[in-house]
């Protein structure tokens, strides 16, 4: 660690908020933290930077209380302690927010918030209006904006990832962790998200955040800290180090942003749409006459601020949401509201939104999942008898070459994975299904940046190959680096479409926006 | 990574060891103990008791075949219970299958002459094939109506009921004079009295055999086919099912059906092999829920449910014996009464014996 910095704070500051010493945490032989050391100065803004399976969450799960380190010493704002449980973080003042939000979807969010620590009035009374108070004022101080009674299964991701930030602020902690707390938020929620975090900090809370997204630790974040494979390699004042650096030290060598691309050469048209209408659930078109085709050889981006159709769309295209009306083909043969298995059959391959959802089966192995979809195949069946060498070899195949980590974890089951890895178990699968047409929605959630330079590599050699790819995206980024096309759709149509080479964040924002398709020319 | 894979290989023996049977020998235990409170409460000798209960079903060639009998028909409920609840199923409506087994076995004895021989693996099948459209009833109103099959299924459960003791009462099946039906043809039974000087009345039939086949077929079928694997994947996470292009839909409703075949062909064989007749009934026999029992006892496995169907079919013939010292039969059900909690509750234990372990360990929970 450098000397200086932890110098230079101890120096000016009361003790840090949190100091983690020599942290090593095993997992049977496997070090998921190797003498892991993270000081966090008080009212600061701390970004832990890393690859995929680097051992994140696993260090912010010790510090919870959720995992037990094999050795090492933490102090919270200067004394040592032995965090045993969550409850013990709580009483310490730590919380967190996890990746994946742990809400009871029927209650509203005040019910979710107070949970477990509900305010009585006498015997056994919930006061819930003395509740309801609380939970706004905390709301609103922080400016956090949630809706107290609204119920959580309708309230966007958004507002869930705030209700969760609500839940831990109303148990009292001053130290809140976010565990990729950005990676499902659409731009806007992000910079929501990014005020909050400012607004916590003006408040006096310390907060940690785990995030791949290098531009977002440089807007916010004021020290870095950044681990590989498990092992502390430096810590850094924001300030001092460009996106670039930052990246080479995560993966230790230097990462290409930009992507070698040769010019597209679009044959035959692989799927076409018009006019398609798509309903949502709460019965209004969300789709209303879209039209759209990508043909082979060439990428096409669809760029739209959430919420204006995308979700639908790709519902109706990957055969889980009936359509309305309209015209879907592959290849010349109709695909309009046919089931996932004809849409398989029919050389559609797709990277799902919600990889716990409908990506992976988290109870079956690496292995298994990677054949979701052609166990049938004569490679892996014999007259309806699993071929399991096959199978496992298969596994052993595509995770070393996707770099699916930690190495040999192709019988291990695909919930004990890191959430990055998890998403390259389905891009391996999807990708190797070599089908006509590649749908890819937010392809690299998750991802760390050394990662999604390889992803990214995989679209485009999959376009090279002659290959339709639709890309559906969050990140601008993403979307103007590999698109060939841009279309952008704004309430349910597409609204404008631009060359991929000519379009830069301004005129997409205009267009995102509903500005008018012209605006492209401009 | 050649070394975790065989200490992967180590820790899966051992934790089926540890978690599944360790834990239910010892409910096992537990059940006995509270038997045997129970027998000292009620001044009987516990030791006595057990003996005269073990005894009685271990003694003899004899009684150990009794045991089987009793045990043939609730190994194919439990296999039932046990396949649907490893594609995520929960089947309460085992019964019903049951008895719709027993009675399309009695009617095709009844109305559809066959040599002997084919007559009674027709019966058989038929029999089994009346379980599967009862069981996939529940799982077509699941799959596409999106009916939770616990509610449909205890439903049909006295459809069932009601439909057999109507059918057995008609002229065409009633035997005069009784509340039974007639018997089954001469010509469809499957059991043999080839036996007889060694197991005297006991009914030694072919269901008795079919039962470890359905043990293995169910066990293949979940463990080495593709239809296992879609099955148990629609069974572990049905939107990631169907996004991968499993029919989702047809997978419920087999998988009932298959669950309900098994459940139809128990019916079938207790009719065919030991009863002989349906009689008009009062209220449900049971061998369903008895189902659910040895699935549990069982570790929801199907090998597990052999053995557990076995115990349980022994403990059940061990039971009547019992009144040879005076003590009451009901016992039995009391003892697995308190098996079945103690397994559940196992679970329980289970978690915090895990959770303190894992704390040591210093593993996520
Ligand atoms: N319960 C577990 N048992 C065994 N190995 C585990 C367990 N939990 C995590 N690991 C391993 O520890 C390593 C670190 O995992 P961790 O979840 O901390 O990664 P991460 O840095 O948060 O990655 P990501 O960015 O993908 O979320 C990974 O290789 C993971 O497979
Ligand atoms: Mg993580």
């Amino acid at each position: 660690m450098d000397d200086s910095l932890s110098g230079t704070v101890a120096a000016s500051e009361s003790p840090p908020a949190v100091d983690m010493l020599n942290i090593t945490m095993m997992f049977g032989a496997f070090k998921a933290n190797d003498n892991v050391c993270l000081t966090v100065p008080r009212r600061s803004i701390h970004a832990i930077l890393g690859e995929n399976g680097a051992g994140k969450s696993t260090l912010m799960n010790v510090l919870y209380g959720l995992l037990q380190p094999t050795s090492g010493e933490i102090r919270i704002k200067g004394e040592r302690v032995s965090i045993d449980s969550p409850s013990r973080a709580i009483e310490l003042g730590v919380g967190m927010v996890h990746q994946h939000f742990m809400l009871v979807p029927p209650f509203t969010v005040v019910e979710n918030i107070i949970l477990g620590r509900e305010p009585m009035r006498g015997a056994g009374v919930m006061d819930m209006g003395k509740a309801r108070a609380d939970v706004k004022e905390l709301s609103d101080r922080y400016g956090l904006n949630v809706d107290p009674d609204a119920k959580v299964e309708d309230i966007s991701v958004g507002m869930q990832q705030r209700a969760e930030i609500l839940k831990v602020l109303y148990r009292g902690a001053d130290i809140l962790i976010l565990d990729e707390p950005t990676s499902s938020l659409t731009p806007q929620e992000i910079k929501d998200l990014e005020r909050i975090m400012k607004n916590l900090v003006a408040e006096g809370k310390t907060v940690i955040i785990i995030t791949h997204k290098l531009a977002e630790i440089k807007a916010i974040a004021d020290l870095c800290t950044i681990i590989r494979a498990g092992k502390t390699i430096d810590t850094v004042r924001v300030s001092d180090v460009s996106e670039q650096e930052l990246a080479s030290m995560m993966v230790g060598r230097t990462v290409e942003f930009s992507i070698d691309k040769k010019p597209a050469t679009p044959g035959e048209v692989v799927l076409n749409v018009e006019n398609l209408v798509v309903r949502d659930y709460w019965d209004h078109e969300a789709v209303n006459g879209l039209n759209l085709t990508v043909r082979a050889g060439e990428i096409v981006g669809m760029a739209g601020v959430d919420g204006n159709g995308q979700s639908e769309f790709v519902a109706a295209l990957t055969g889980l949401r009936k359509a309305e009306s309209g015209v879907i083909t592959i290849s010349g043969v109709d695909m309009f509201n046919k089931s996932p298995r004809t849409l398989f059959e029919h050389g559609v391959s797709s990277i799902p939104e919600d990889r716990q959802k409908h990506g992976l089966v988290l109870d079956f192995s690496v292995a298994e999942n990677l054949v979701l979809q052609n166990v049938g195949e004569p490679e892996f069946s014999r007259h309806g008898f699993l071929r399991k060498d096959n199978i496992m070899n298969h596994a052993r195949e595509l995770t070393e070459t996707y770099d699916v980590r930690p190495a040999g974890c192709a019988a291990a089951k695909a919930g004990s994975l890191s959430g990055g890895n998890q998403q390259k178990v389905i891009i391996a699968r999807e990708v190797t299904n070599d089908k006509e047409l590649l749908i890819c929605v937010n392809p690299t959630r998750g991802l760390d940046v050394g990662a999604i330079e390889y992803v990214h590599r995989h679209i485009v050699s999959q376009r090279d190959a002659g290959k339709a790819v639709l890309l559906i995206s969050f990140e601008l980024d993403e979307i103007m680096k590999l698109s060939d096309r841009i279309d952008v759709v704004f309430r349910g149509k597409v609204a404008g479409s631009v060359e991929g080479g000519k379009a830069d964040q301004a005129m997409l924002g205009l267009m995102m926006a509903g500005g008018e398709a012209h605006a492209a020319n401009r | 990574m050649r070394q975790t894979a065989e200490g992967s290989l180590r820790a899966r023996l051992r934790s089926v060891w540890n978690d599944t049977f360790l834990y239910t020998l010892l409910s096992i235990l537990i059940g006995l103990l509270a038997g045997s409170v129970i027998l000292l409460v009620t001044g009987f000798n516990p030791i006595e008791a057990y003996g005269t209960l073990f005894g009685g079903v271990l003694g003899t060639g004899k009684t150990r075949m009794y045991a089987v009998q009793y045990a043939a028909p609730i190994i194919f409920t439990g296999l039932s219970v046990t396949f649907a609840f490893k594609t995520g199923l929960f089947n309460i409506g085992a019964e019903g299958q049951y008895i719709m087994g027993g009675l399309a076995a009695l009617v095709v004895s009844v109305l559809m002459p066959l040599p002997a021989g084919l007559h009674g693996a027709v019966a058989v099948l038929a029999g089994g094939l009346a379980g599967a459209v009862w069981g996939a009833v529940a799982g077509l109103l699941k799959a596409y109506k999106g009916i939770h099959e616990v509610i449909v299924t205890i439903m049909l459960n006295w459809i069932a009921f009601y439909f057999s003791n109507f059918i057995v009462m008609t002229p065409m099946f009633k035997k005069p004079n009784s509340t039974a039906s007639v018997e089954v043809s001469e010509t469809a039974r499957i059991y043999t009295d080839a036996f007889k000087e060694h197991f005297g009345s006991v009914h030694i039939h072919w269901g008795m055999l079919l039962a470890p086949v359905a043990v293995a077929f169910c066990w293949v079928i979940l463990n080495k086919t593709t239809l296992g694997f879609r099955l148990r994947a629609v069974g572990f996470n049905r939107n990631a099912a169907e996004y991968g292009g499993i029919n989702v839909g047809r997978s419920i409703s087999l998988s009932m059906g298959i669950s309900g075949m098994l459940a139809g062909l128990g019916g079938a064989v207790q009719v065919l092999g030991v009863v002989g007749r349906i009689t008009q009934l009062a209220a449900q026999e049971g061998y369903g829920f008895d189902g659910i029992s040895v699935s549990m006892i069982g570790g929801i496995n199907p090998i597990g449910a052999l053995f557990a169907g076995l115990f349980y079919g022994g403990m059940k013939y061990g039971g009547s014996k019992l009144n040879i010292i005076g003590a009451p039969s009901e016992l039995v059900n009391v003892i697995i009464g308190v098996i079945i909690y103690s397994i559940a509750i196992m679970g329980a234990f289970r978690a915090l014996v895990f959770f303190f372990r894992a704390k040591k360990e210093g593993r996520p929970l």
